[in-house]
C-alpha cells in the first residue's frame, strides 16, 4: 500500500503514540478494503462516544493517553447519557459513570460536544464534494446525498482514527465512479396529498433499505420542494431497514439534477415501480403492535429539528398529554437553546412533554416503561424499539402521534393514505 | 484433513470447535459479550454460545457498533476462537485489529471460497495459521 510521507511519519510514531496506532488500524483496514492508499478528510463525525462496554472506554483512553488530537473539525453523536439531564439515565450508576467518562474522553480529544445524530443541522456542515468520515447510519446517508459530501459507512473505532490523522482508505463512496446510482424507484400514481406529507418519507426510505441491498437506489418523482426534514427521514429509515449509505432523488438532491446525473448517463440495472399499494404494505411492517393503547410517545430520531418542533407545537397545544403517557421529544443542544429563547421550553415542560438531548431512548435507559407499546413518527425508532428497550412500536404521522398520545390510545387519520377523489 | 488457503481480513492463530450459523448475525443486539451467548430471538442459534468456537458465519449485518460488541466480548473471554466466512466483513475485521492493539489477543478473521465454507460442520475441529492456512477433519 502506497504511504504518504506524513502517514509514514505517523506510522514511526513520531507524531505521538495515538496517530501511530491509529494509522495502523487505517492501513489494516485498507487492506481489507482494498484500497490503495489513504486520502485527506475534511471533517470527521464520531459515533465511538456511546458507550457499549468497558473496552471502548480503554480505548478512549489509550488514544487520549497516547496524545491524541483530532486535526479536522470533529463531532460527535449521542452518547448515553444527557450530560444536561443526567438524573434521566435509568442505567446502573457505574455504567453511568463510565458512559459519562466515555463521551469526555472523546472531548478533550478535541471533538465538539454537540452530542447529535443530525450533526448537519447543526453550525457548520460539509460543503458538496468535500471528503468526510462519518459514522452513524442516518448522519452518513445524509451527508452523502442530501449534502454531497463523501463518505463511507463509519463506525466506532475507525471514525476516531480518522479524526487524529486526517485521513481515510481511499476507496468506495469516496470515489466520484461508485456513486452511480443503480437502482431505479418510480414513484406511481401516488397521491398528491400523501406527496406533500412527513409521513411518506420514512416508509418510502423502509421499503428502500429493505429492497436496495447494498446498491444506489435513486428515487424518481419526489416534488421538488422536498424539505431536508422529509430527507433525513427517509434516509434514516432506509439505513435502518437496510444498508443504504446514499440515495439520489432526481431534481432533489444535489447529485441527481436530472435522470442522466443520476446514474453518470449509464441505465439502471433494475427499474421498481412503487405503488400507493406497497407504500401501504410498508406502513404495515413498520411498527410491530397492534392499534389499541399508547404507553409511550417517542419522537425526534433523528434529532428534532427546530422546523419540527414548530409543527409540534401547535399540535400539543390543541392535544396536550394524556396524563398516563409519557411523551418525550429528543434533540440537540442548539435547538434546546432556541426552544428556551422562544419560551416553548416553558410550554413543553408543562404539558409534561420530557425534551432530551445528547441521547435518545432507543440507546440507552430512559423511557420509565418496562413494557407496553411506543408510538413515533420515526422510522427508526420503530424499528429499534422492541429489540433494544423491549416496547412494541406502532408508527405514525406526527399528528397521529400527538392525537395518539392525548388520548392513550391510537388515532388515525384515514385520509392521508387513500386514493385521491 | 483437509487444509485450504483463506484470505486473512485480521491475522493469527487458532483452533477450536466450529459453530455453523446458516444466517448472518448482527453482533450489536445480537451477542451478549458477558457470557458469549447468542441472543438474537429471531436467529435460528439464538440460545448456543460462541465463546472459544470457530464461528462460521456468511457474514455480519446490521450496526458498524458489532465491533465493539466483538471486542467487549475479547475483553471479558467470551469471544470466538476464529471468525470464518464466506464474504468480506469490514465490522468483524475492525473489531478483531483494534482487540489486537488493546489486549494483544483476538480471534483471527478470515474469508473462504464459497466450496470451502460449504464444507464446513458444526463440531469439526478447525485450526487457522498465521499464514491464513485453514485445515478441518
Amino acid at each position: 500500500m502506497e504511504l504518504s510521507p506524513r502517514d509514514q511519519v505517523m506510522l514511526n510514531g513520531e507524531l505521538g503514540a495515538a496517530a501511530q496506532m491509529a494509522l495502523r488500524i487505517l492501513t489494516t483496514m485498507s487492506r481489507v478494503y482494498g484500497a490503495p492508499r489513504l486520502l485527506d478528510i475534511e471533517s470527521a463525525h464520531i459515533d465511538g462516544c456511546l458507550y457499549h462496554g468497558f473496552s471502548g472506554l480503554e480505548f478512549a483512553r489509550k488514544l487520549l493517553n497516547g496524545g491524541a488530537r483530532v486535526v479536522v473539525p470533529t463531532t460527535l453523536n449521542v452518547g448515553a447519557v444527557d450530560l444536561l439531564h443526567p438524573e434521566y439515565f435509568r442505567g446502573s450508576e457505574e455504567n453511568g459513570r463510565y458512559a459519562q467518562e466515555l463521551m469526555q474522553t472523546y472531548v478533550k480529544m478535541g471533538c465538539q460536544p454537540i452530542f447529535t445524530c443530525a450533526p448537519y443541522q447543526s453550525a457548520q456542515r460539509p460543503a458538496f464534494g468535500t471528503q468526510i468520515a462519518w459514522a452513524e447510519s442516518n448522519a452518513i446517508v445524509f451527508a452523502n446525498s442530501v449534502l454531497g459530501a463523501r463518505t463511507n459507512r463509519y463506525g466506532d473505532f475507525i471514525d476516531i482514527c480518522a479524526a487524529i490523522t486526517g485521513r481515510a482508505p481511499a476507496v468506495g463512496l469516496h470515489l466520484a465512479e461508485n456513486r452511480r446510482g443503480q437502482l431505479l424507484y418510480q414513484l406511481a400514481n401516488i397521491p398528491e396529498r400523501l406527496l406533500h406529507e412527513d409521513v411518506l418519507y420514512p416508509v418510502l426510505g423502509y421499503l428502500i433499505g429493505e429492497r436496495s441491498g447494498s446498491k444506489i437506489p435513486v428515487i424518481e418523482g419526489l416534488p421538488p420542494t422536498t424539505t431536508e426534514d422529509q430527507l433525513k427521514a427517509l434516509g434514516a429509515a432506509a439505513a435502518a431497514s437496510g444498508a443504504v449509505a446514499l440515495f439520489h432523488a432526481i431534481g432533489v438532491t444535489p447529485e441527481a439534477a436530472t435522470f442522466a446525473d443520476a446514474f453518470q448517463n449509464q441505465e439502471p440495472e433494475q427499474i421498481i415501480p412503487v405503488t400507493l399499494a406497497d407504500l401501504r404494505a410498508t406502513l404495515g411492517k413498520l411498527g410491530t403492535a397492534p392499534d389499541g393503547k399508547v404507553d409511550v410517545v417517542a419522537l425526534g430520531s433523528p434529532h428534532f429539528s427546530l422546523a419540527e418542533f414548530a409543527q409540534l407545537m401547535p399540535l400539543l397545544a390543541q392535544f396536550p398529554p394524556h396524563p398516563d403517557v409519557e411523551f418525550s421529544v429528543a434533540t440537540q443542544r442548539l435547538v434546546l437553546a432556541e426552544l428556551e429563547e422562544r419560551g416553548w421550553l416553558e410550554q413543553l415542560q408543562a404539558a409534561h412533554v420530557q425534551v432530551i438531548v445528547d441521547t435518545c431512548v432507543v440507546v440507552t435507559p430512559i423511557v420509565k416503561a418496562q413494557k407496553g407499546v411506543l408510538m413515533t413518527n420515526s422510522g427508526k425508532y420503530a424499528y429499534y424499539s422492541p429489540g433494544n428497550i423491549g416496547l412494541q412500536s406502532v408508527f405514525g404521522s406526527l399528528e397521529e402521534c400527538v392525537r395518539s398520545g392525548a388520548q392513550g390510545r391510537v388515532w388515525r387519520d384515514d385520509g392521508v393514505w387513500m386514493v385521491d377523489d | 484433513m483437509k487444509q485450504f488457503q483463506a484470505r486473512i481480513l485480521a491475522g493469527g492463530r487458532a483452533s477450536g470447535p466450529a459453530l455453523v450459523l446458516p444466517e448472518a448475525l448482527s453482533l450489536w443486539g445480537g451477542l451478549d459479550p458477558e457470557t458469549g451467548e447468542i441472543i438474537d430471538r429471531r436467529h435460528p442459534n439464538s440460545g448456543d454460545n460462541v465463546a472459544g468456537k470457530a464461528l462460521v458465519l456468511p457474514l455480519g449485518r446490521g450496526s458498524s457498533s458489532a465491533s465493539s460488541i466483538l471486542l467487549e466480548a475479547v475483553r471479558q473471554g467470551t469471544a470466538p476462537a476464529a471468525i470464518i466466512l464466506a464474504e468480506t466483513d469490514a465490522i468483524l475485521a475492525l473489531g478483531a485489529a483494534v482487540a489486537r492493539e488493546m489486549y494483544d489477543q483476538a480471534p483471527p478473521v478470515v474469508v473462504v471460497d464459497t466450496a470451502v465454507y460449504q464444507q464446513l460442520r458444526t463440531g469439526q475441529t478447525v485450526t487457522i495459521n498465521e499464514d491464513g492456512l485453514i485445515s478441518f477433519q
